[in-house]
């Protein structure tokens, strides 16, 4: 009784705030309205306060990974630092470069933050918790997604700078290329629960075998391969380590951003989080069960707090590997992409196939890891470059 | 029963065409053009065909919008190349098809105001068509993009052999 409280006290918030009195006897349209305003500011403030303690852990962590303190000086171990960056952002100088394309730098940024927010609109956050139920949610996000690439080209031709331009041509090749991966990796998903409805995917997630293996794709085979596949380039997407060529710092300033400062500055730094926060929520929702508990008998803890444990799972790997992994080069990037990545994604589509016509059983499951492996181990075979001859060293006499 | 809606989304649709006709520099009408775009993909949105809005976005601003910006970047010089000044011949054609169009509407039998009903076109009914009744046309579609990406691939291969 108490679990169900709590898993719903959300929703019965929302239920009982829209029921004052005030709003009795109001229209339609009215009572509408005010539930999607509800929504709108549930996700923004707590994706905002997410994305100020992200930006001092992820601090904090980087520091801790290469042996050093982190931001520690603002309030209890550095806690208030996200604060005094907002502050110190919002009150800096916004500089716009003479000759830019005002209005085109302008929009820019609020373009990116526009479609990171409506991105994070359709996934289900906990039970009876998605804010904009939608039917086709998944193609949703991702339509919303493929609107990035002009928003910053329009930053990197609104800039009138040559790092900016060069930045937005690498970020834009980058995820035209990685887009195509993500999106068939979602695919045997969709296949496999027969809808493109985020709700419906994560209630085919919902069953346990024997009471404590969960039904998560991530535990077939074909789920896996595509999770990792759809993890890498939700990195590629959202700009990060090892794939942030369009904003490396020793080669091109920062990418389309370098134009930019003060608060604009800050848009793009919270469009990037935002988006971070979309794509690995989306992960959770298509291979980690979105909301469900590991366990049948853990799910008298809420659902939303399974939800928000294995984002952050998913962002901190993201950070780990930033403290961990090398920038890229941009062409071993683009290879990866269409040699490999692509090639594995529709092998995912494949495993998936088979795994479904074997009544999701063992054999399934293993005929769909041989498809798996096979593909992998071929690609790899195929992709691997030839060797390079020993390196002679050359000393003077 | 969506008339604010209607009107408001039909002017910015109108206006952002229109700027995307008649600004000069190009770069911005390309900006328009995907704004107009935006629009069409709204109108879909209240018509209830929910697909076909969202696969709007994703074809038109998410590759076509990416396509004409890219080739106005490649091709674009700075001096204004563009003609200024009110073209007949452009008038004409456009007056031409409008009324073409007028004649079409204007014969049609029922033109009433209340439609009839249509259920909601959902995804997994648009999925049975096409595996269903639509199966051959989707199969040769397949083919030829297959074909065209090839095709894309030999083209650049080739021009990389020659440098």
């Amino acid at each position: 009784m108490t679990g169900e409280f709590l898993d719903q006290i959300f929703v019965s918030t929302k239920q009982w705030l829209l029921s004052l009195s005030f709003l009795r006897g109001a229209p339609d349209w009215l009572i509408q309205i005010a539930s999607s305003l509800l929504n709108i500011s549930a996700v923004l403030g707590v994706f905002l306060l997410l994305f100020a303690l992200i930006s001092v852990l992820e601090r904090k962590i980087l520091g801790r990974i290469q042996n050093r303190y982190g931001p520690n000086r603002v309030g209890p171990y550095g806690l208030l630092q996200p604060a005094a960056d907002g502050i110190k952002l919002l009150i800096k100088e916004d500089i716009v470069p003479l000759r830019a394309d005002k209005v085109v730098h302008f929009l820019a940024p609020i373009v990116i933050a526009a479609a990171a927010i409506l991105a994070l609109g359709v996934i289900p956050y906990g039970r009876n918790m998605t804010p904009f139920v939608i039917d086709g949610g998944i193609l949703f996000f991702f339509a919303v997604g493929s609107t990035n690439e002009l928003a910053v080209f329009m930053a990197g031709w609104g800039s009138n700078n040559k790092f900016s331009m060069l930045g937005a041509m690498r970020a834009i090749a980058q995820m035209v290329s990685y887009e195509l991966p993500l999106i068939i990796a979602v695919l045997p998903v969709v296949m496999v629960v027969g809808s493109l409805s985020p709700d419906v995917i994560v209630a085919a997630q919902g069953k346990y075998t024997f009471g404590f293996l969960p039904h998560w794709f991530v535990f077939t085979p074909w789920g896996a391969a595509a999770f990792i596949l759809f993890f890498v380039s939700s990195l590629v997407e959202s700009n990060r380590t090892p794939f942030d060529v369009p904003e490396g710092e020793s080669e091109i300033v920062a990418g389309h951003m370098t134009e930019y400062s003060g608060f604009k500055y800050a848009t793009f730094f919270l469009a990037e989080y935002f988006g971070m926060f979309a794509i690995s929520g989306m992960a959770v929702t298509l291979f980690l069960g979105g909301w469900h508990a590991p366990i049948r008998w853990l799910e008298v803890v809420p659902s939303y707090i399974w939800f928000f444990g294995k984002l952050s799972v998913l962002l901190f790997v993201f950070i780990w590997i930033r403290g961990t992994l090398p920038r890229m080069r941009v062409d071993q990037v683009m290879g990866f992409a269409w040699k490999f990545m692509l090639p594995m994604a529709f092998t995912c589509i494949i495993a998936a196939a088979v795994w479904h016509y074997q009544a999701h059983g063992l054999a399934g499951w293993l005929w769909s890891f041989a498809v798996v492996a096979i593909a992998y181990f071929g690609l790899s075979r195929l992709v691997e470059k030839k060797k390079f001859a020993a390196r002679t060293y050359r000393f003077a006499e | 029963m969506n008339t604010p809606s209607f009107i408001f989304i039909s002017v910015l649709t109108l206006a952002a065409a229109l700027a995307a006709a008649s600004i000069k520099k190009l770069i911005h009408a390309a900006f328009c053009l995907v704004a107009a775009f935006l629009g069409m993909a709204a109108f879909f949105f209240l018509l209830g065909a929910e697909f076909l809005g969202l696969v709007q976005i994703f074809v038109y601003v998410g590759a076509v919008a990416v396509l004409i910006v890219f080739t106005i970047l490649l091709t674009h010089r700075e001096e204004e190349t563009a003609t200024t000044g009110f073209k007949w011949s452009g008038a004409l054609i456009a007056a031409a098809i409008f009324m073409g169009l007028l004649w079409t509407i204007l014969q049609t039998p029922n033109l009433s105001t209340d439609a009839p009903l249509i259920e909601p076109l959902t995804v997994k009914k648009i999925g049975e068509v096409l595996m269903t009744d639509y199966v051959w046309p989707l199969q040769c579609i397949g083919l030829l993009l297959t074909a065209a990406l090839i095709g894309g691939l030999i083209l650049v291969k080739e021009d990389r052999d020659e440098s």
